[in-house]
């Protein structure tokens, strides 16, 4: 029997002959890709920031960065874009996964056939394909699906009570596993790097920290920038505006990681850690005005050439606005100190108390110097011009910042009134905020600013350390007169202010006449920006320079002005902060190295 | 089940070779008595890249000796110098037709050194891939057993459900073959909508394959006079070839990973693991058969007993700068093959020391083989391997 079915049974399979066939006429057509499938690669170029994640994930190398037409290299864009090889691909979609900015997808489709081989290497985006515009395809898995930390590793601080009313540190920098574990969200992509003002190895650095070599990382950082201490602590951190990771998260916390490295390295190691042979000495001599970021930035830089250096400074320490602008609570005057000495070490010589222009004169360092720079920067107040603004208690905050550094009583009343909303207003808010503290045991500071708080030009950090400070922040708001009775400030009315700028980008602040109001106070402190003093020019070389139409000064690509002798950086010519000074004391150093050995014609430099 | 393979049962030891000093036949080609055919690289019977220098006299084998080197692609090297994100898309190809094992295992690997779990959901998806991989490659591999002796009609059955499988395979993991699905930390996506309904229909399709290829092939005459008797092992090779899986569990050997050291999930479902006595190239075929329909149902299970919601992926750091502490491991789990691990040692950076896989068909496509086509007829050769599971790729690694 069971013979017999093991002959007929198989017949069974006949059956099938009254069945539908399964297989499908038109494949293609009748039965698309998944909603994921990955199938061929799409890459939003608008959105794309050429950072190259794409191309270091992929483990067949067929992705390689290229330029592109149409595509330019800006802040925060490499300008670059990848292009895939499908004779390498393996459609694994890592890159997809990784992509910093979203824009690399996939789409579901199947087929492409070209009798050109080379067709199959091509920039997804830019060269036109069918499948461009498909919506279904391997994109990203969501949520919570990364290849990386979007969170930043958190800065250990110091908590309100506790800096309320003193001025230690608030930052407390990172541990070495905090710092390893920041170093290890970057992807090494350099776009950091080009939006520096000082073009920092930025990648290399993180690096360095990621490998624990931190002499290296030091050594990295002094090729740009001879202030890390100073930078680590106070940068404005453009860098960290156009961070790759920034697209997905947070961005990596450059600064902090140049502070940990700058920490790391002890006083007595920066000699060994540069490595740096002495220069062999040349004849020229350069005086430098102001021992800012740009003229301590530049002294270095020619002193490693082994040129002779004098900085001229009007006040008794250097350090200029690092020193007298920035409260300690930011930066620490020891830490400033180890940045200077570290410069003043390798033989800057340095005149204090010495203004130019009253005690010695340009022309005179014109004679007795090969080449002069300005540094000086913009130490000069300026003023609302709103009524009462020439009473006794309305105060500039750059100067009260600059007495109160130098160990001098500044003026303090219980209810104070401060005007301004960039850094300079909240250091001087922070710094006042303390000292009520310290006097009167309470803060009473209303702070107010034209601006309104999302586009105020401070740092939200400092924004929001002000507030848990106690302090009143009042944005959108401008100030019309300063209420005087019986020869004492009352206080400041203000009116709700519309815009700041006009479409032209240029300031003209509108205001709503009908919404009206009055902050009380004592005292009446202005911050609302910074104004140059170059009196010290002589009638004559002021008609031998070049003027922007907005009455700037001009120079070339090296900082060298129409007087080819004399060069001028920092915030007289960009910025105003301490990373545009550092950068352009260092152009203009080799600047003046070029026209020193007879290299450099200020026509020869693109005009800036 | 008569032993017609086993060496007393032999018609006329004259015919065969005496062993020579060195315990090995001592054939003397110039005798006239014997040829020499080599079975592969290239050959229809040979199940992928691997050849087999064969010794006959007459259509019977005399001595096998098996070749191996034809696909070397030296992946074990090549993840020395990739990241631990980037060996995943790669070391899938140590094994085409069922790669996900080699996902898990190297995931897992990973996670255990770092410390990282996958979370609850990843581990139920994790084990939905492994079975909707072991599915289709029995869906291959059984209907095979019956295309090596001739018998092409299961293949195309198979075929025609596998590609179903494959199928949901797309919808979940984006590919169908090398679906790149298990990273370390967790899986790329989550169930889509109304995977669960599409995917049990798939499942009753297997159940009616299941009977079909029943009818065909282990109720078919043929069938069972070729493959009742050959390719017999003895239940004490197992321990000493190292034979694992369902070519161990046809010769009585209850042993599947699975159940004896569960991983994932595999502690919540419940099923019996197949043994059958006589293990010959009909009963490891119809024990895989047993399996076939033995995943579908654990599918059916895993899709029930899935939990709805939770995330799929654990935070990992950044996979370009990932750092692995020091440390080895050995993962394993069950193929449809049997074991399958990774060794996996990390010296800290980001890039593996070593990575090393133990897959079951170096044991059996080597010395196992060399064994069982001894007095094999030169028509079963095919035949013989196909029973044992044999996959070269992942004996060249
Ligand atoms: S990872 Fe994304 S954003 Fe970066 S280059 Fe590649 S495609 Fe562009
Ligand atoms: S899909 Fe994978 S192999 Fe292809 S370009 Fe992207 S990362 Fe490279
Ligand atoms: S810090 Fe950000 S922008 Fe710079 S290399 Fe790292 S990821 Fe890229």
């Amino acid at each position: 029997m069971s013979k017999l079915k093991d002959i007929l049974t198989p017949f069974t399979a006949w059956n099938n002959l009254a069945r539908d066939p399964v297989t499908v006429k038109d494949p293609v057509n009748d039965r698309p890709g998944s909603a994921r499938y990955r199938g061929f690669h799409q890459n939003d170029i608008e959105k794309c920031i050429g950072c190259g994640a794409c191309e270091s994930i992929c483990e067949t190398g067929a992705i390689r960065m290229v330029p592109v037409e149409g595509v330019e290299t800006k802040e925060g864009d490499s300008g670059l874009r990848p292009e895939v090889d499908y004779g390498r691909c393996c459609w694994c979609a890592l890159c997809v996964d990784i992509c910093s900015t979203g824009s690399l997808t996939m789409s579901n489709e199947y087929i492409w056939v070209d009798e050109d081989p080379e067709a199959f290497t091509f920039v997804p985006g830019i060269d036109p394909k069918p499948w461009d515009k498909e919506e279904k395809g391997w994109k990203k898995p969501e949520p919570d699906y990364e290849l990386n930390i979007k969170e930043r590793v958190s800065m250990p601080q110091r908590e309100a009570e506790e800096r309320e009313d003193s001025f230690i540190e608030i930052v407390k920098g990172y541990s070495r596993e905090q710092a390893i574990a920041e170093a290890d969200r970057c992807i090494d992509c350099g776009i950091c790097q080009a939006t520096c003002p000082a073009h920092m190895d930025i990648p290399d650095y993180i690096r360095a920290v990621r490998e624990e070599n931190l002499e290296e990382g030091f050594r990295i950082m002094y090729k740009t920038n001879p202030l890390p201490e100073v930078c680590g602590r106070i940068c404005t951190h453009k860098c960290e505006d156009v961070c790759a990771m920034g697209h997905r998260g947070d961005p990596i916390a450059i600064r902090w990681l140049k502070r940990y490295i700058a920490d790391s390295v002890s006083q007595e190691n920066y000699q060994q850690a540069l490595q740096q042979e002495n220069p062999q000495d040349k004849d020229k001599r350069v005086a430098i005005i102001g021992a800012g970021p740009t003229g301590l930035s530049a002294a270095y830089y020619l002193a490693l050439m082994g040129y002779t250096i004098k900085i001229f400074e009007s006040q008794p320490r250097a350090g200029g606005m690092m020193r007298y602008g920035i409260p300690e609570y930011r930066l620490p005057y020891d830490a400033l100190d180890m940045d200077i000495d570290y410069i003043l070490s390798l033989g800057v010589d340095i005149q204090y108390n010495t203004r130019v222009g009253a005690d010695v004169t340009l022309d005179e360092l014109h004679e007795n110097y090969d080449s002069v720079l300005i540094g000086t920067g913009l130490h000069a107040g300026k003023s609302t011009r709103i009524p009462g603004t020439d009473h006794k208690d309305v105060h500039q905050a750059i100067k009260l910042l600059r007495e109160f550094s130098k160990g001098n009583e500044i003026p303090l009343a219980r209810r104070i009134v401060i005007i301004g909303g960039g850094n300079v207003a909240m250091d001087i808010t922070r710094t006042l905020a303390r000292l009520q503290n310290q006097k009167y045991g309470e803060v009473h500071i209303i702070t107010t600013s034209l601006e309104t708080e999302d586009v105020m030009p401070a740092d939200q950090e400092e924004i929001d350390e002000a507030r848990e400070e106690k302090v009143t922040l009042r944005p959108g708001w401008g100030p019309q007169k300063i209420e005087i009775e019986n020869d004492q400030i009352k206080g400041l009315h203000v009116q709700r202010c519309l815009s700041v700028f006009d479409e032209n980008g240029r300031f003209s602040p509108k205001f709503d006449e009908e919404d009206q109001a009055f902050f009380e106070g004592d005292m009446v402190v202005e911050a609302i920006g910074q104004g140059m003093d170059i009196s010290f020019l002589s009638k004559k070389v002021r008609e031998g320079l070049d003027f922007t139409q907005r009455g700037r000064l001009m120079v070339n690509d090296w900082f060298q002005s129409k007087q080819e002798w004399l060069f001028m950086g920092g915030d007289i010519i960009q910025g105003p902060d301490v990373i545009h000074g550092i950068a352009n004391g260092h152009k203009a150093a080799r600047g003046i190295d070029m026209y020193l050995r007879g290299d450099l014609r200020y026509d020869e430099g693109r005009n800036k | 089940m008569k032993k017609n393979n086993s060496f007393d049962q032999s018609p006329d030891r004259s015919k065969y070779p005496e062993n020579g000093p060195d315990n090995k036949p001592d054939i003397d080609l110039s005798s006239g008595k014997y040829s020499k055919v080599w079975q592969g690289p290239n050959h229809p019977g040979v199940t992928g890249n691997m050849s087999l220098e064969l010794t006959l006299c007459g259509d019977e084998i005399v001595d096998a000796k098996t070749h191996v080197g034809y696909l070397h692609r030296g992946f074990e090297k090549l993840f020395e110098r990739r990241l631990y994100m980037q060996v995943m898309p790669t070391c899938l190809r140590m094994c085409v037709p069922e790669s996900d094992t080699n996902e898990y295992c190297f995931a897992e690997a990973v996670e255990e050194l770092s410390g990282i779990e996958a979370p609850e959901k990843a581990k139920w998806l994790r084990m939905l891939v492994l079975e909707m991989s072991r599915l289709q490659m029995l869906l291959r591999v059984v209907p095979g057993q019956g295309g090596a002796f001739g018998l092409g009609i299961g293949v195309q059955w198979g075929m025609y459900v596998r590609e179903l499988v494959l199928d949901l395979f797309e919808e979940l993991t984006g590919g169908r073959v090398y679906h790149m699905y298990m990273l370390p930390g967790g899986v790329r996506g989550d169930l889509p909508e109304g995977f669960r309904e599409r995917a049990q229909s798939v499942m009753d399709e297997v159940f009616r394959f299941a009977e079909r290829i029943d009818n065909v092939m282990f109720t078919n005459s043929v069938f069972k006079k070729r493959a009742i008797g050959t390719g017999y092992i003895d239940p004490s090779w197992v321990d000493q070839y190292g034979i694992v899986g369902p070519n161990a569990r046809a010769a009585g050997y209850k042993r599947d990973i699975r159940k004896d050291h569960p991983y994932l999930r595999y502690d919540q479902l419940d099923w019996e693991v197949p043994v059958l006595e006589n293990s010959d190239v009909f009963t490891r075929s119809r024990i895989r058969w047993m399996d076939m329909q033995v995943t579908a149902s654990l599918i059916g299970q895993i899709l029930e007993k899935m939990p709805e919601k939770g995330s799929f992926k654990a935070p990992t750091p950044n996979a370009l700068n990932w750092r692995i502490p020091k440390g080895e491991t050995y993962v394993k789990a069950e193929a449809s093959r049997g074991e399958f691990g990774y060794y996996v040692v990390s010296d800290g950076s980001a890039y593996p020391r070593r990575i090393m896989l133990r897959g079951p068909s170096y044991t059996h496509a080597i010395a196992l083989l060399e064994r069982l086509l001894i007095r094999a007829n030169i028509a079963d050769v095919g035949a013989i391997m196909v029973s044992l599971q044999t996959c070269p790729p992942e004996i060249e690694r």
